[in-house]
């Protein structure tokens, strides 16, 4: 019969095995500088997995994710400046309490918009329902239309692109081109220390767990097959007596929620947030590294996210100038020849030799229909 | 129902259908009645406009001008989702069915329950539903392909695998785009026997080209010819229509 358990038997091989290397191989081998260069890349992971379900599953490609990113990343620097910017910290200025950057632009008083981050709950709660608000917004402005495929990513991107000129352009309220930097402390506990980058990066990392459990659950609800099933057959969908725009909508809610949270934590272990991160370009490296990983893969996802960055950060020191360029025939490549990235490759070519090395007398039994070419074209179940 | 004590009960009531594409009307003044229980064939050369009348009737396509009432209700209104929850079932000329998904998957998508966001996500899958996907599987002859997924099917368990999504949602009207086109002989012989068995108790509005077949199964033919009826009536009537002869069967 058809498999209801939460996970199968190589998900959940691939859930422990991603476990066991962030829990506990990689902070006992790397040190405390890695580490937190591992938490900035796994922020996109939970970008990833939130594209997995929004262009893997329903087909919905965003080019903008970084906005969503942004946004979360956003709610969470205003908390830390509010809280660095206490009136004892800020009275060398000619307004104290009230961020630098709005003093250096002849601000005199906090922004109405600001106020409620005054308060961690809000925060949090805003962390969630902004980027939910917004992307229901564009999503029912868009799918309630018919808006769809190429015409929505290149939407996306042009969201992307006005987000970053608002913030730009709005330097007093919003720290312009540098961003929110100087964040201190998180209710008065230091992040800027190794301490608290550990302790944070054990945070991302139980907050990536919850993602990537969320994640599992959607797609294995009939919505998660709804939204295969759009992606392949929308009119067949519309006329199975659903309405298409909803999922799709909630889709990319969900997309923008997991980014949202994946920017809030970037704030955290990076301490700035700054428009660099919300464009166009963050927003096409973000699906670049969900299509490395494999856009049909939660865990794929994930692993993109590390390597793709791994490789970004150690290339980029040394070819500054070429690196951009690797980037995009690397996508180039993984399109062409691996159109299902490194989840794909595991899948069709490590696994079938793991399997046979594991068992060859534990017959898979049940449907008899469980040969890998019926798996290649289907969804991990 | 409003028109009980009218002289027909029509399920359909297409009135003065019109659509033009451009200028092109490709249905003209269109008038339909089909009754309960009663089994309609559309015929007519190609370009006639009968993938467009049932293009209109599912709303796919938005009418120009006229009227099409289900039951009563006016579908020109209507969103497609709401047709289908009305009770109107399309299947489409090019089989479209989710190859991603198992047979068992694709059934149970077109499952009459949890069809809103929230009601998907905690959509059970529960005995009822496994013995209703079964029992459907059994009649279009999946029941031993359940776990297969559908991009291994034939072309014909393909009809057959969207004829069964279609009777999952028990629509009052059915409505088939050339079921059998593309079908090898033996196919068409069980899919004329499926469709024997599944028109009961409702009504079905079918496009064919295949004139055997017609013959086999309709109650009543209707030929389009540029997006205006011909001729319509029985077989027998429509097949000695001289109009006919010219435009359509001649050939």
């Amino acid at each position: 019969m058809i498999n209801s358990r939460f996970f199968n038997r190589s998900e959940l091989i691939g859930f422990v095995t991603l476990a066991v290397l962030l829990f506990v191989i990689l902070p006992l081998t790397i040190d405390i500088f890695r580490l937190n260069l591992v938490a900035k890349y796994l922020t996109y992971a939970f970008v990833g997995i939130g594209l997995v379900l929004c262009w893997g599953y329903g087909g919905i490609l965003s080019l903008g994710q970084g906005v969503f990113f942004g946004l979360g990343g956003y709610c969470m620097a205003m908390y830390l400046k509010l809280e660095a910017s206490s009136a004892a910290n800020t009275k060398i200025q000619s307004t104290p309490g009230i961020p630098d950057f709005m003093d250096w632009n002849q601000i005199t008083q906090l922004p109405l918009f600001w106020q409620p981050f005054h308060s961690f709950a809000f925060t949090i709660l805003a962390i969630i329902l902004v980027p939910a608000f917004f992307s229901f917004i564009i999503g029912a402005a868009m799918f309630k239309r018919r808006v769809g495929g190429v015409y929505f990513a290149i939407i996306t991107q042009a969201i992307a692109a006005i987000l970053t000129i608002l913030i730009v352009g709005q330097q007093g309220y919003t720290g312009g081109i540098n961003g929110i930097t100087d964040l201190r402390t998180l209710n008065g506990w230091d992040i800027r220390t190794d301490h608290a980058k550990f302790i944070l990066y054990f945070v991302e990392v139980i907050c990536l767990f919850g993602c990537i459990v969320a994640a599992q659950f959607i797609r294995l609800t009939k919505l998660g097959r709804i939204l295969v099933a759009m992606r392949e057959q929308e009119d067949r969908v519309r006329f199975s007596g659903y309405s298409v725009a909803n999922f799709k909508i909630f889709a990319f809610c969900a997309a923008a929620v997991f980014a949202s949270i994946g920017g809030a934590m970037f704030t955290l272990e990076v301490g700035f947030m700054s428009p660099s991160f919300v464009g166009i370009v963050p927003s096409i490296e973000m699906v670049i590294y969900t299509a490395v990983g494999g856009r049909m893969s939660i865990f794929g996802a994930v692993y993109g996210s590390l390597l793709v960055n791994f490789a970004k950060t150690s290339l980029s020191e040394s070819f500054p100038q070429l690196w951009l360029f690797g980037l995009g025939a690397l996508f180039i490549a993984v399109v062409l020849a691996f159109p299902d990235g490194l989840s794909g490759i595991w899948r069709d070519y490590i696994q079938p030799r793991v399997d046979r090395l594991m068992s060859s007398r534990k017959s898979k039994s049940g449907n008899g229909w469980t040969d890998s070419s019926v798996a290649d074209g289907a969804p991990a179940e | 129902m409003l028109v009980g004590h009218q002289p027909k009960d029509f399920l359909l009531a297409v009135e003065a259908l019109t659509v033009s594409f451009d200028g092109f009307k490709a249905v003209n003044d269109l008038s339909l009645y089909v009754e309960e229980n009663e089994i309609r064939v559309i015929i007519g050369p190609n370009g006639a406009g009968k993938t467009t009348v049932l293009d209109l009737i599912c709303g796919k396509t938005k009418a120009t001008s006229g009227s099409i009432q289900f039951r009563g209700q006016e579908l020109t209104k209507l969103k497609e989702n709401q047709i289908v929850q009305a009770g109107v079932g399309r299947k489409f000329q090019t089989p479209s069915v989710f190859e991603d998904l198992t047979v068992f998957e694709n059934l149970e998508i077109s499952y009459p329950r949890g069809r809103t966001v929230f009601g998907s996500l905690t959509f059970k899958r529960d005995a009822a539903v496994r013995e209703r996907v079964e029992e459907v599987a059994e009649m279009v002859f999946l029941n031993d392909r359940l776990n297969v997924y559908a991009d291994q099917l034939s072309h014909g368990q393909k009809q057959w695998l969207e004829i069964g999504m279609l009777l999952i949602q028990d629509p009052d009207l059915l409505m088939l785009d050339e079921p059998v086109a593309g079908m090898s002989v033996s196919e068409r012989v069980k899919t004329a026997e499926l469709l024997n068995r599944i028109i009961k108790d409702r009504s079905v509005l079918v496009i064919e080209h295949d004139m055997k077949f017609v013959e086999d199964i309709a109650h009543k033919v209707t030929v389009l010819h540029q997006g205006q009826i011909l001729s319509e009536g029985s077989m027998e009537h429509v097949k000695n229509d001289p109009k006919v002869i010219e435009v359509y069967l001649g050939h």
